[in-house]
């Protein structure tokens, strides 16, 4: 009888140590800190990161002078962000998107980065279009240790490891389209024309450096202010000086009124005297400028709308199964479209969202469902990618005349173009 | 950079660059027009005159769309259609913007600044909502486009030649209207002396709201006639607002003739530096000049001699 009560007094104190309470609790503290744990390696620095969701940033111009331009790429990217999320997601957590304004003016971009860094925390930011707007935001990236998706072909001499550029370097872009223009047209004189900010001049100064290594001339450099609208003195200028090339970065809504111009005064692409090659003149700007304005110049870029590969016709697809048959896609949107896809492959390299884990997954990332082909990420934070010549025909649309056999090494810092 | 032509071709040269600065001095005067009359005669700022440029392009991009879907025989003259209706739209905005809110702030230029600034706010956000943020594309007829030939090496762009004749017949017209017309002298003597034009008998409320429509009107018209040179987007109508209000200032706000005078400096002067010197550089040194002038003569060119 002794024996019973001492074995159910040992239970009972058992019973009460152990109770079914503290063990729900205690088996709830293990679980926590499992999960906690677990949560913890993914996200490390406080970044806008739960279970089920993960928050990015879109910061383009959908206002101003350049919102002819940034649209697609806002388009793009909720493009791809709709796709990923429809697969699954990043890490399990549904991508959520808060989209910002820069307006076209490059404080407003500063403004707007630092409170998508600061105050959403968000885990990447996918935006920017034009070098002046990243120059703003770039000290706040750096600064606050965020990352930045950069999808314009711009001029490079940077290379920061708060941004991947999903778009073309100057070398890659503008070497290949004068070298292609010399060797198959015979050009001899070129006249640099262009928009006055940071990318055109400093692509015309790797123009004219690679031009006169090559021992051709350059007749003719001329910018205007963004916005601008009489062309008809550089025009004259360029009658007189009768180049082989014209070679034009204007950006923008002066795209429209220099081309229109072009052609009422009598200068006629599609003749070839002069030639005009641009690197700026998208599927998207000529939707503004009109086909038969612009028909008959020569584009430098890495993508085409009309590109003749299965990754892109299911792309070209979705996109217009989302935004209408009518619309366009140029070579920006498509290098915006590859942004989230990029962030996704980092992070799931990485197995986290901290910001130094992607960075140090990034390079020798491939995407082989890439549109254009195939991407790889460079150590420098560029894409290797070919370059392609395109041929502007009446419709708006580009016939792809030429494309580089190799994939492009990028080289933001080339030697003798300084 | 002019010894490796012969004197031919320098003459062509120089006949095609006169030409592209009366064509800038066209486009001058048809921006600052609308804003002479309405800046000039009445004392009013209106930063939203660009918008009711961009809103008889947009006038201009439906009916292309019209004329192109329904009447494809009509094509070619849907242009001068346009402009009418531009004229009329720009016109009855402007007459529901004077009646609604301008009209009450007639004595304090800083209000209706800051009113009309809100108003192309408004306005600018109203296009992209109706017409998308992206430039819409605007098909000119085909008698529109190209060069006229006047030599071998001379070529003189159609519309360019188009935008001149318009201008010329637009300044002929408000001349007339102005100084030859009874309601011009009306105008004229309410800006003068509003208290005894009112005490002669003169509507100067209705003769306020017309004068306005007016300005409006003939902007409608020149945004109308700027789609065959430039783009037509929500935000375009800010390009020319700068340049609209360095005419009119610069010339003296309350003279037809000093807007006519100034656009005419303006243009030449830039024309001829874009000629020489880069588009920046000519813009810079354009803008420095009239800056000097102004300081010395703030009135502008031509003063009208008041007593005050």
């Amino acid at each position: 009888m002794t024996m019973q009560l001492k074995v159910t007094q040992r239970r009972l104190a058992f019973m009460q140590t152990f109770s079914r309470r503290w063990l729900a609790k205690a088996g709830l503290a293990v679980c926590a800190g499992w999960i906690l744990g677990a949560g913890a390696e993914v996200n490390t620095t406080g970044l806008a990161v739960t279970d089920k969701e993960v928050t990015v940033g879109i910061l383009h111009s959908v206002t101003g002078t350049m919102a002819i331009s940034e649209t697609g790429s806002v388009q793009a990217e909720k493009l791809a962000i709709k796709q990923i999320n429809a697969a699954g997601g990043v890490l399990g957590r549904q991508i959520k998107f808060i989209q910002e304004d820069g307006a076209s003016d490059w404080p407003t971009f500063a403004e707007k980065s630092k409170k998508l860094l600061v105050n959403d925390k968000v885990a990447a930011v996918f935006g920017c279009w034009t070098s002046a707007s990243r120059k703003a935001v770039l000290p706040i990236f750096e600064q606050y240790n965020g990352m930045l998706y950069y999808p314009t072909f711009y001029e490079g001499l940077e290379q920061s490891p708060n941004v991947i550029y999903t778009g073309q370097e100057a070398t890659q872009q503008i070497l290949a389209g004068i070298d292609w223009v010399v060797k198959e047209k015979g050009a001899k004189t070129f006249y640099l024309l262009g928009s006055d900010y940071i990318w055109p001049r400093t692509s015309n100064k790797i123009a004219r450096k690679h031009i006169e290594k090559l021992g051709l001339k350059v007749v003719g450099e001329e910018y205007y202010p963004l916005g601008h609208t009489q062309f008809n003195s550089v025009i004259n200028k360029i009658k007189l000086t009768k180049p082989d090339v014209i070679y034009a970065i204007v950006v923008g809504g002066s795209n429209v009124a220099f081309y229109k111009q072009l052609k009422a005064a009598g200068i006629s692409l599609p003749k070839e005297k002069p030639l005009l090659l641009t690197i700026s003149v998208t599927e998207d700007e000529i939707l503004g400028i009109g086909g038969e304005n612009i028909e008959g110049a020569y584009a430098s870029m890495k993508y085409f709308q009309s590109l003749d590969n299965e990754n892109n016709k299911a792309f070209v697809e979705a996109f217009k199964a989302e935004y209408g048959k009518d619309i366009v896609i140029g070579d920006v949107t498509q290098a915006a479209y590859l942004g989230p896809w990029l962030w996704k492959a980092a992070v799931e390299k990485a197995g986290s969202f901290d910001i130094d884990k992607i960075r140090a997954a990034s390079p020798d990332i491939e995407l082989t469902t890439a549109p254009e082909g195939y991407v790889k990420i460079h150590p420098n934070h560029h894409l290797w990618s070919k370059t392609r010549i395109g041929h502007a025909l009446k419709d708006g649309q580009y016939k792809v005349v030429y494309e580089t056999e190799e994939l492009m090494e990028p080289d933001p810092f080339p030697k003798g173009y300084q | 950079m002019f010894s490796d032509y012969t004197s031919a071709e320098l003459i062509s040269i120089f006949a095609m660059q006169g030409f592209a600065g009366l064509i800038l001095f066209s486009v001058f005067v048809l921006m600052a027009l609308g804003l002479a009359i309405i800046f000039g005669q009445m004392g009013v700022i209106n930063m939203a005159h660009g918008e009711f440029m961009i809103l008889g392009a947009y006038v201009t991009y439906l009916i292309s769309n019209l004329f192109a879907s329904y009447l494809p025989s009509l094509f070619g003259i849907y242009f001068f259609i346009a402009m009418i209706i531009s004229f009329v739209a720009a016109g009855a905005l402007g007459a529901l913007v004077e009646w609604s809110f301008i009209r009450f702030l007639y004595q304090r230029p800083l209000d209706t600044l800051l009113a009309t600034w809100g108003l192309s706010l408004i306005l600018q956000q109203i296009y992209r909502s109706v017409f998308g943020a992206r430039e819409v594309g605007v098909t000119l007829p085909d008698w529109l486009m190209g060069s006229i030939p006047l030599t071998d090496t001379i070529e003189i762009p159609i519309n360019g030649l188009f935008v001149m004749v318009l201008t010329i017949a637009i300044a002929v017209a408000v001349y007339l209207l102005m100084y030859k017309s009874r309601w011009g002298c009306q105008v004229r003597a309410v800006v003068q002396n509003r208290p005894m034009a009112a005490a002669v008998g003169i509507n100067t409320a209705r003769i306020d709201r017309i004068t306005f429509a007016l300005g409006c009107g003939i902007a409608g018209v020149a945004g109308s006639a700027f789609t065959m040179i430039g783009s037509t987007g929500p935000t375009a109508g800010q390009l020319y607002i700068v340049d609209t209000f360095l005419v009119v200032v610069f010339g003296g706000a309350a003279s037809l003739l000093g807007t006519i005078a100034s656009a005419f400096t303006i243009s030449q002067a830039q024309s001829t530096m874009e000629f020489f010197l880069s588009g920046s550089m000519a813009k810079v040194l354009t803008l420095l000049t009239v800056v000097i002038i102004l300081m010395i003569r703030p009135q502008g060119l031509f003063a009208m001699k008041v007593r005050k």
